[in-house]
């Protein structure tokens, strides 16, 4: 029934895997590529393979997993050039040689582990990435106010980003200025503005994201659409926001 | 030495850490929190089914309130419950689900008029109330009689902590990511903070603190198998632990889930078989009715986990290249179903076992997913040997899950206890006889001792490896102190620990860096995971009955005349190898619900002298008030409302209770 029991007894593959490595505190030591060889196992993981070779090969060797499933946005890296989970991208579906490097663009710590989890912060604080509700004092004994299920449908989807970078990492804009909120942050500005509990207004957004470090400094390629792990509509909700705050700043 | 002073020091960014951070902050305190990790990447992030809080509004949680909640939480907990508590949480649910809707949560919401659900294996039609469309919506979870899981999909506690976290923020609460607490700094009375290490440049830093909060989730990696993430270690228990005052509640009962997927671990959630997914074996054939013919795959976490371990027994597992193991079916909850409600579920199918879940089985066994036991706090959440120690969520044992807690209860009991906690500790630290100078000679101490300790692991010329010890660990706890359990192999279970813990002593690491450096991160960790897997191991052997998560083939009936009580570890001397052991009676003349059978599972148990005469009198008062309401009865069958925060004590609203206008 499964593919576990189907599968025939394979060869299992001798794995390659070059590792950018670089701990800039210790800037004696350039950054270098460093070769690990390791033999696959069935539905072998990234995690379970950088694992392994920091148990058994180089305890040294620094990487971020937190819930090695795919949801918590931590373990994010470019694998054969690509910003990927690591976490869930399978070893059968790489080919024997895997080239490994750190996000770009966000603060190394060193070899794959950078601070994505400081720069969203960030974000979040400039973006004010939290319901604004002037003037409402909310009484929680009493029933809650209602919301359209089709439209909670459509906020969850917009707010099921993990934060895990890889738009950013994909983003050209990005790689220009550092001060580009990214796809990530127009996400946020599109699922706040869903949200009919948030009293702001397009104007206040423009305010967020009406200029060159937001949705006017986008080029719309759109790599981020591409490469985001939780599929979130990017696309069109990119091209919707750039609508609204084109209109905004007539 | 590099100090740092604030009035509150909440030790995890998770959802409990976070609600009483922002408790506090809007009482006016300085607030910091401490996290291993980014905060929106802490473990409540893994939640995906849901919130138990008694709102009522779909059709099958008609006639649900906080009495029904708080006996089923009770019931699910096989009496091992504080009372007192469980009412306290079971009113202030429905609080903590609408306080997050105000704060933008994106909860699943009713639609109005006929929708088509499976149960029991038949597509049934519901009908759902036109004054309910668009309020919040329920689901069904396992130990329930009513539909009461609130849900965002199935990504509820990612969208929750998102919800939190961006509140923290909102209030400017300061989250100091990739640090790790690794002592408490205290006198043996009070605690006035903790020894803090910087896991990038590896740093140790004192924070000092009126009050000090620990809120760092649970301890699944003492296991071998587990749904908990990488660094649910337990350290918060540990540290606490160490104090040698502190005492930690209830770490035998271990929660196993019944369905994480086979071999990895990773959770797929209850809202699987709550949305009408079947359990089946080798055969394809459906085997809970067999087990459990009223609950059947919806009985406790418990009762579900033991009996498809009994049935693998049985011989009817499913063997493969690694064991055995049965299938989880939802194919007959159709597609559409699977891709609205049930992403997540989609996701780590194809991704971990490259199976698409609208048509094939899941293979899933049970796997280790939640640590029921923690430190020891009152219904304040303070720890009564320590002043000063608070604790909340799965950290914690204030003891709302006694030997088994619901699904859905946890994510809801973060959020209470957040609220509930962090307005203990804002009077906490109102007061101003706690306002005690920081002792900054204690702390100095404190830093030294830690400092001495990491020099002595990164000197020590050992031959031991931490990660080997940890994996030896794991496969003991997995195979001896596991979902069954008897005398002989736990003590043969104690036994390997106790060489485990001898073993620890001569690590040795390679690199010799004190900044980050994983082998000196695991040699630290792997010691202190020993000493709680020690504790989960010997109270496991002591408590010769069985009880919720806490099943000894040996003694295989609860018994309630000699084990109703609260087992309390704690580590006196350092260099024992072995903790101490104490235990807390439960009062059955002061519950309002008296031992019985829980509704599932085994029906054969060993009642409390008590328990007849306390059943008497409260057959008796329900009597006499009949037609007084629910609440005077409740009132007078065990107060608990003057225990609540003023601001918390106020009744629920729902579409069949409305509250009266005049308040
Ligand atoms: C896969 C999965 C699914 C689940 N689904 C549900 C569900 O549907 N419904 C439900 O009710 N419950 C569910 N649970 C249980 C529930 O999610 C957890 O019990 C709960 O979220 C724990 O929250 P917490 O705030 O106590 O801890 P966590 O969210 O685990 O947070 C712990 C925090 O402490 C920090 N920390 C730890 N140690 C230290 C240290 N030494 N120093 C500094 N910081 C430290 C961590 O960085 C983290 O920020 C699920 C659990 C799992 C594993
Ligand atoms: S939008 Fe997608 S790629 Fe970007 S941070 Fe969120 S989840 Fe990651
Ligand atoms: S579409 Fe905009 S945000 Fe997305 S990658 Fe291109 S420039 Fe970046
Ligand atoms: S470790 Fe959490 S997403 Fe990969």
């Amino acid at each position: 029934m499964s593919v576990i029991d189907q599968a025939a007894p394979q060869q299992y593959r001798h794995l390659r895997l070059n590792v950018l490595r670089y701990d800039p505190r210790h800037p004696a030591a350039k950054p270098h590529m460093q070769e690990y060889q390791i033999e696959e196992a069935d539905s072998m993981t990234l995690f379970i393979a950088l694992t392994e070779i920091r148990e058994h090969q180089d305890s040294t060797l620094q990487f971020d997993f937190v819930c090695r499933a795919g949801i918590c946005g931590s373990c994010a890296m470019m694998v054969n050039g690509r910003p990927r989970l690591a976490c869930r991208t399978l070893t059968r579906d790489l080919p024997d040689e895997i080239t490994l490097a750190p996000l770009p663009f966000f603060e190394l710590i060193a070899d794959l582990s950078v601070r994505t989890g400081k720069w969203m912060r960030g974000m979040s604080e400039r973006l004010q990435t939290w319901l604004h509700a002037q003037e409402r004092e909310v009484d929680i004994c009493r029933i809650e106010e209602r919301m359209d299920p089709d439209l909670a449908e459509q906020i969850y989807e917009l707010d099921r980003c993990i934060e895990c970078g890889c738009c950013i990492a994909a983003c050209g804009t990005a790689q220009m200025r550092q001060d580009f909120v990214g796809a990530v942050g127009f996400a946020k500005i599109a699922r706040f503005r869903l949200d009919p509990r948030d009293t702001r207004t397009d104007d206040d957004y423009y305010e967020l994201i009406g200029d060159d470090t937001g949705v006017f400094g986008c080029m719309s390629l759109l790599a981020c659409h591409d490469v985001c792990p939780k599929s979130l509509p990017l696309q069109t909700q990119i091209a919707f926001l750039r609508r609204k705050m084109a209109a905004q700043g007539l | 030495m590099k100090t740092f002073m604030t009035d509150v020091l909440v030790i995890g960014g998770g959802l409990a850490g976070l609600r009483m951070a922002i408790a506090a902050r809007q009482r006016g305190h300085e607030t910091v929190v401490l996290s291993l990790v980014p905060a929106k990447r802490s473990h409540s992030v893994a939640a995906q089914g849901g919130m138990q809080a008694s709102l009522a509004n779909v059709t099958k949680g008609i006639g649900d309130s906080e009495d029904v909640h708080f006996e089923d939480t009770v019931r699910g907990s096989d009496w091992g419950a504080d009372q007192v508590v469980a009412r306290m949480f079971v009113n202030t649910a429905p609080k903590a689900v609408r306080e997050l809707a105000a704060w933008g949560m994106p909860w699943s919401r009713v639609r109005g008029g006929d929708h088509e659900v499976v149960i029991n294996e038949q597509r049934v039609t519901l009908t759902e109330r036109a004054e309910a469309h668009g309020l919040i919506a329920q689901r069904d979870f396992g130990g329930t009689k009513k539909w009461r899981t609130c849900y965002a999909a199935d990504g509820t506690g990612h969208a929750m902590l998102y919800t939190t976290t961006n509140q923290a923020i909102r209030h400017g609460i300061e989250v100091h990511e990739r640090a790790e607490a690794v002592a408490l700094i205290h006198d043996g009375e009070r605690c006035y903070g903790a020894v803090v290490r910087n896991l990038v440049t590896g740093e140790l830093i004192a924070y000092l603190a009126k009050a000090t909060a620990i809120a760092t989730g649970g301890a699944g990696r003492l296991y071998h198998v587990t749904t908990n993430a990488v660094i649910c270690d337990g350290s918060g228990h540990a540290i606490a632990l160490e104090t040698g005052v502190a005492r930690l509640g209830n770490m035998e009962p271990v929660q196993f889930h019944p369905t994480g997927i086979f071999p990895a671990g990773i959770l797929v959630t209850e809202g699987c078989r709550g949305d009408g997914g079947l359990l089946r074996d080798v055969n394809g054939d459906r085997f809970m009715p067999n087990y459990e013919p009223e609950k059947k795959e919806l009985a406790s976490r418990d009762v579900v986990s033991r009996r498809m371990e009994e049935h693998i027994r049985s011989g009817k597992g499913v063997h493969s290249r690694f064991g055995t193991h049965l299938w989880l079916d939802i194919t007959l909850l159709g597609r559409r179903h699977i891709e609205h409600n049930l992403r997540e579920v989609k996701e780590i199918c194809q991704y971990f076992l490259g199976i698409d879940p609208a048509e094939k089985w899941i293979p899933v066994r049970p796997a280790q997913h939640y640590t029921m036991g923690g430190i020891r706090t009152d219904h304040t959440g303070q720890s009564p040997w320590l002043k000063g120690l608070f604790a909340a969520g799965e950290a914690a044992c204030w003891d709302l899950h006694g030997f088994n807690r619901l699904g859905g209860n946890s994510v809801a009991e973060t959020v209470v206890a957040g609220m509930i906690v962090g307005e203990f500790i804002a009077d906490f630290c109102d007061k101003p006889e706690n306002d005690a100078p920081f002792p900054l000679t204690l702390a100095r101490e404190f830093v030294q001792r830690e400092e001495a300790k990491l020099a002595a692991i990164l000197d020590g010329n050992g031959h031991e490896n931490p990660f080997q010890l940890c994996t030896e660990m794991q496969h003991i706890m997995t195979r001896h102190v596991g979902i069954f359990r008897n005398g002989d192999e736990l003590l043969d279970g104690i036994a390997h620990l106790q060489r485990l813990l001898e073993r620890s002593a001569k690590i040795g690491v390679s690199g010799k860096s004190r900044a980050a450096n994983p082998e000196l991160v695991a040699t630290y960790r792997v010691r202190r995971m020993l000493k709680l897997a020690l504790i989960i191991a010997q109270g496991a052997y002591l408590r010769t009955e069985s009880r919720g998560a806490h099943f000894r083939e040996d003694y295989p009936r609860r018994n309630d005349r000699e084990w109703l009580k609260r087992t309390l570890a704690f580590w006196p001397d350092e260099a024992a190898s072995m903790p101490s052991f104490e235990y807390e009676p439960l009062d059955v003349m002061k519950m309002e619900l008296p031992p019985g059978w829980r509704g599932y599972g085994a029906k054969d148990y060993i009642d409390h002298p008590d328990t007849p005469c306390r059943q008497q009198e409260v057959d008796a008062t329900r009597s006499r008030m009949e037609g007084q309401g629910r609440f005077a009865v409740q009132e007078a069958l065990m107060p608990y409302t003057d225990k609540l925060p003023a601001s918390l004590t106020g009744r629920n609203e729902r579409l069949d209770e409305p509250l009266e206008t005049s308040r």
